[in-house]
């Protein structure tokens, strides 16, 4: 396939590495920071590094973000087609190879996360677009000899006044030589055509036909499989080690150490599990083994008690408590919790003397490949990562520590061979890097006619970054951003507020795990506004109504999910309607859940009507598959997945006692999108944060019991 | 020697009893399209048709399997009711991360060829054995609706 960039692909690839000089580890999660970030070191642009057009007209698109599920391979493509003026059906995905020239346009690395795909690339990828149609026209007005005012692109081929048309695929090769044009004029929104414009994924068919190919579908002639032992507790090392009967399983071939733990090689899956199980392993006493869930709670409810880092403080709580007319002091708490992506973690790679080459679905493509790097002692460039479709990410495939990418580089260094190493579930199940347990103590006061006087919250639990290079970016005065995102910016009208922290380090690794910091934040936070409305008695619409003025995008979303869910309409008996409203990575989303709770306590959300306000859009259905989504997950949470330790080692190991939503479970979602010209926000994790509270407040209206503490167990709400 | 016959061609495999069938297809017919999930039966990402029948190959011997007919997704297509499941699982656009997806079609062609006309009762006691983390619940709800309809209408969408 001849191309508008085939051959200049490989330039763009010394040239973005030139113009971009090497990783800048400039992260910053909070959304303004990133914003101001972006727009001081705007990056260049090279279309060529984005747009491959082919003989046959294929416009074949450049992703430099992962596809975990989030729709990123058609909302990625919508950005360039629209300015290319590309035929969409033409248009064809491939995922970047790592290079600075893909770098996040915030991050300075190569990474998908955050729910910042979009509008990070909102305007670089439009740029690409036009930029490169600009090129094709060009090539197009020199091709006829005509003056390029004279043409005009549509659907994939270059027109001129005269009537005269050349394909894309026939002028792609003279349009790669063009320069790059230096003044971009960007479409009037007005006149978007696919931009907008409810769009249908473009990788369904290859998804619904087995074809799709995710990490753990990479093959390597020559390839073992390796299934790895890891410690029973958090960073435990190997004392002594009988491989004598893992060596005897048909098909093993190797059994070597890496630093996570032991590798058994075989032919295949099941001889290399078969041995893996087959290994004698003595493993070394460990400080971690004294952890068990009932001491951390303990240790944090005792924290929660004592001032910690202040993250915010306005007015003088202290003295708004002691003197309120009403007072009200809570305990909320949260459980450590997997990812559990469908596809368990894997890692394939092939290393030789003077390259590595890794096929892996990853969030994390820079780090990643540093990280192999500085373990095989090669230069980055050396190192090539594939990135496959990922089963899954939710945050845990984007590990500053590289764990599991890390840990295949080790074995194939070790045995010498390419290897694809398989987490089996339970190994996925009890690898660590979980979303931290949150311990929450809140003091808050009324006055007489019931509006909030103070508010004290404290929060204890694991920085996320602690540890990581990320650490001196993202913490600062003691503070992690992502342990107190959602609930340090806490919107409500209240005159006196303090929220701190405390971050105690713990031997259980811990990650990003979608919505982050506001997976438990808005938990308690939409939890005790609802509390207080109670106390004032007033209706929790209303009330956060009155305390949301100064808030018009949330009081927009609220009004308009109350409104469709018809907040205060009589209900069937036995069900109840919980609301809760919340800001995250830019976009805001409120939720009306509808309940019921059995006499046995067992929670059935019956239907969820979400309102989300994200800015400017790219594709409506992306947005509401990503709030069914959102609430699905956002549901496994509320109502049964559980992480927790005895003697150090963690209790659960697969789906049958680490419980996820299933179908039979899944609540009727209704979506409603708020059109505006806002900044674009994010979409993959804003529509988890407000689903606990919305039901937890439904089950208050409907039991009189308050949930404070998730997954929600029958024993807190039956009726007794 | 296991005999199989999987989508329609033979195959003769000097491999142990006990390697469960999910391996076999994966690692020695290079079919790559049915997944590993949780290797016991709990998530049913590597549903296949074993005569017919929805089965979690990541439990089932290859030895019970010698000599019986199995469909994995990348032979699905031959059929009525799998053609029409894949059609409406794009045009309901059901799939998100998709590893889960090519069991979860599985599963519903298999319903759909023995009921043609599944009520929503029907669909929870059939799927909800295929757990999906990204939450497609209510599309593959929607999307095995939206098959029948097209098995009624003789295929057409």
């Amino acid at each position: 396939m001849k191309g508008i960039v085939n051959i200049s692909r490989r330039d763009f690839l010394k040239t973005g590495a030139a113009i971009s000089g090497g990783l800048i580890l400039g992260l910053h999660l909070n959304l303004p920071e990133s914003v101001n970030a972006a727009a001081q070191q705007t990056p260049p642009l090279v279309p060529n590094a984005f747009i491959r057009i082919g003989s046959d007209d294929t416009v074949t698109i450049i992703v430099n973000h992962s596809e975990m599920g989030q729709g990123v391979y058609t909302s990625l493509p919508m950005l360039v087609a629209e300015e290319l003026e590309a035929d969409w059906t033409k248009i064809r995905v491939e995922s970047a190879p790592v290079d600075p020239v893909y770098n996040h346009t915030a991050f300075g690395m190569q990474m998908t996360g955050g729910s910042t795909s979009v509008w990070s690339e909102y305007d670089r990828l439009r740029k690409v677009g036009a930029a490169a149609r600009e090129m094709l026209i060009a090539a197009a007005a020199e091709t006829w000899k005509v003056n390029k005012k004279g043409c005009r692109a549509e659907k994939g081929v270059v027109i001129h006044t005269s009537g005269k048309k050349l394909r894309y695929g026939q002028v792609a090769d003279k349009a790669a030589a063009m320069p790059v044009p230096a003044e971009i004029k960007l479409k009037d929104p007005g006149k978007y055509k696919i931009i907008g414009r409810p769009t249908r994924r473009l990788d369904s068919p290859e998804k619904v036909n087995g074809r799709a190919m995710f990490g753990i579908d990479a093959s390597v002639a020559g390839m073992l499989t390796a299934v790895i032992a890891h410690p029973p507790v958090f960073g435990g090392k190997v004392r002594s080690l009988n491989a004598d009967k893992a060596r005897a399983v048909a098909g093993v071939k190797d059994v070597v150490h890496a630093p996570s733990g032991v590798a058994v090689l075989a032919t295949g899956f099941w001889s290399a599990r078969t041995g893996r199980d087959a290994l004698e392993i003595v493993w070394d006493e460990n400080p971690n083994a004294k952890l068990s869930t009932s001491g951390m709670r303990e240790q944090y409810a005792a924290l929660a008690r004592t001032p910690g880092a202040v993250a915010r403080k306005e007015g003088d709580p202290e003295a708004a408590l002691a003197k309120a007319a009403k007072r009200l002091s809570v305990e909320y708490e949260v459980p450590y919790l997997a990812h559990a992506t469908m596809e368990p973690l894997n890692c394939t790679v092939d290393l030789k003397p003077d390259s590595c080459e890794i096929w892996v679905g990853t969030q994390f493509q820079t780090v990643d490949r540093n990280a192999a790097a500085g373990i095989a002692g090669l230069k980055p460039e050396q190192v090539r990562i594939h990135t496959m479709y990922l089963g899954g990410g939710f945050g845990r495939r984007a590990n500053p520590a590289s764990d599991f990418v890390s840990e295949a580089v080790h074995v194939a260094k070790a045995a010498r061979v390419p290897v694809k190493v398989i987490w089996t579930r339970e190994d996925d199940m009890r690898g660590g890097y979980y979303r931290p347990m949150w311990y929450d103590r809140i003091e808050a006061a009324l006055d007489e006619k019931g509006d909030p006087l103070a508010w004290k919250h404290t929060i204890v639990g694991q920085s996320i970054v602690a540890g990581t290079p990320f650490e001196k970016v993202l913490v600062k005065n003691g503070i992690d951003n992502t342990s107190v995102e959602g609930a340090a910016d806490l919107p409500y009208a209240i005159p006196n507020v303090i929220v701190d922290l405390h971050s105690p380090a713990i031997g259980v690794p811990v990650l990003w795990w979608r919505s982050v910091g506001h997976s438990h934040t808005a938990f308690v936070v939409e939890s005790l506004i609802d509390e207080l409305a109670h106390e004032a008695k007033k209706d929790p619409y209303e009330y956060r109504r009155g305390l949301l003025a100064k808030h018009p995008r949330h009081l927009g979303v609220l009004r308009l999910a109350a409104e469709k869910a018809g907040w205060g309409k009589a209900l069937p008996p036995g069900r109840a309607l919980g609301i809760a409203v919340h800001e995250s990575f830019g976009s805001y989303v409120a939720q009306v859940a509808e309940v019921s709770v059995s006499p046995m306590g067992e929670v059935r959300v019956h239907k969820v009507v979400c309102a989300v306000d994200c800015g400017m859009f790219v594709n409506p259905e992306t947005i509401k598959a990503q709030m069914e989504s959102a609430i699905a997950f956002g549901l496994s949470a509320t109502l049964h997945s559980e992480i927790t330790l005895e003697g150090g080692q963690v209790q659960q190991s697969n789906f049958h006692d680490y419980k996820v939503l299933r179908l039979n479970e899944m609540p009727e979602v209704e979506v409603h999108i708020v059109r505006n010209t806002e900044k674009p926000g994010g979409i993959g994790e804003p529509g988890v944060p407000p689903v606990a509270p919305a039901v937890c407040n439904a089950v208050f209206m409907l039991t009189g019991k308050r949930v404070r503490r998730l997954p929600v167990r029958p024993e807190d709400v039956k009726q007794t | 020697m296991i005999h199989l016959e999987v989508n329609g061609k033979r195959h003769d495999l000097d491999i142990g009893p006990d390697v469960p069938l999910l391996w076999v297809i994966r690692e020695y017919l290079k079919l790559s399209g049915t997944k590993y999930g949780c290797g016991m039966a709990q998530c049913g990402a590597c549903t296949v048709h074993v005569d017919g029948e929805p089965t979690r190959s990541c439990v089932t011997p290859v030895s019970s399997v010698s000599g019986k007919k199995i469909t994995t997704i990348e032979g699905l297509g031959a059929s009525r009711a799998g053609r029409a499941v894949q059609k409406a699982w794009t045009a309901e656009d059901v799939p998100q991360c998709g590893y889960c997806q090519s069991g979860q079609v599985m599963q519903a062609a298999a319903l759909l060829a023995k009921n043609p006309g599944p009520t929503d009762t029907d669909i929870d006691a059939s799927l909800s054995g295929n757990l999906c983390r990204c939450g497609t619940y209510q599309r593959i709800r929607k999307a095995v609706h939206r098959a029948a309809g097209i098995m009624a209408k003789g295929g057409k969408p």
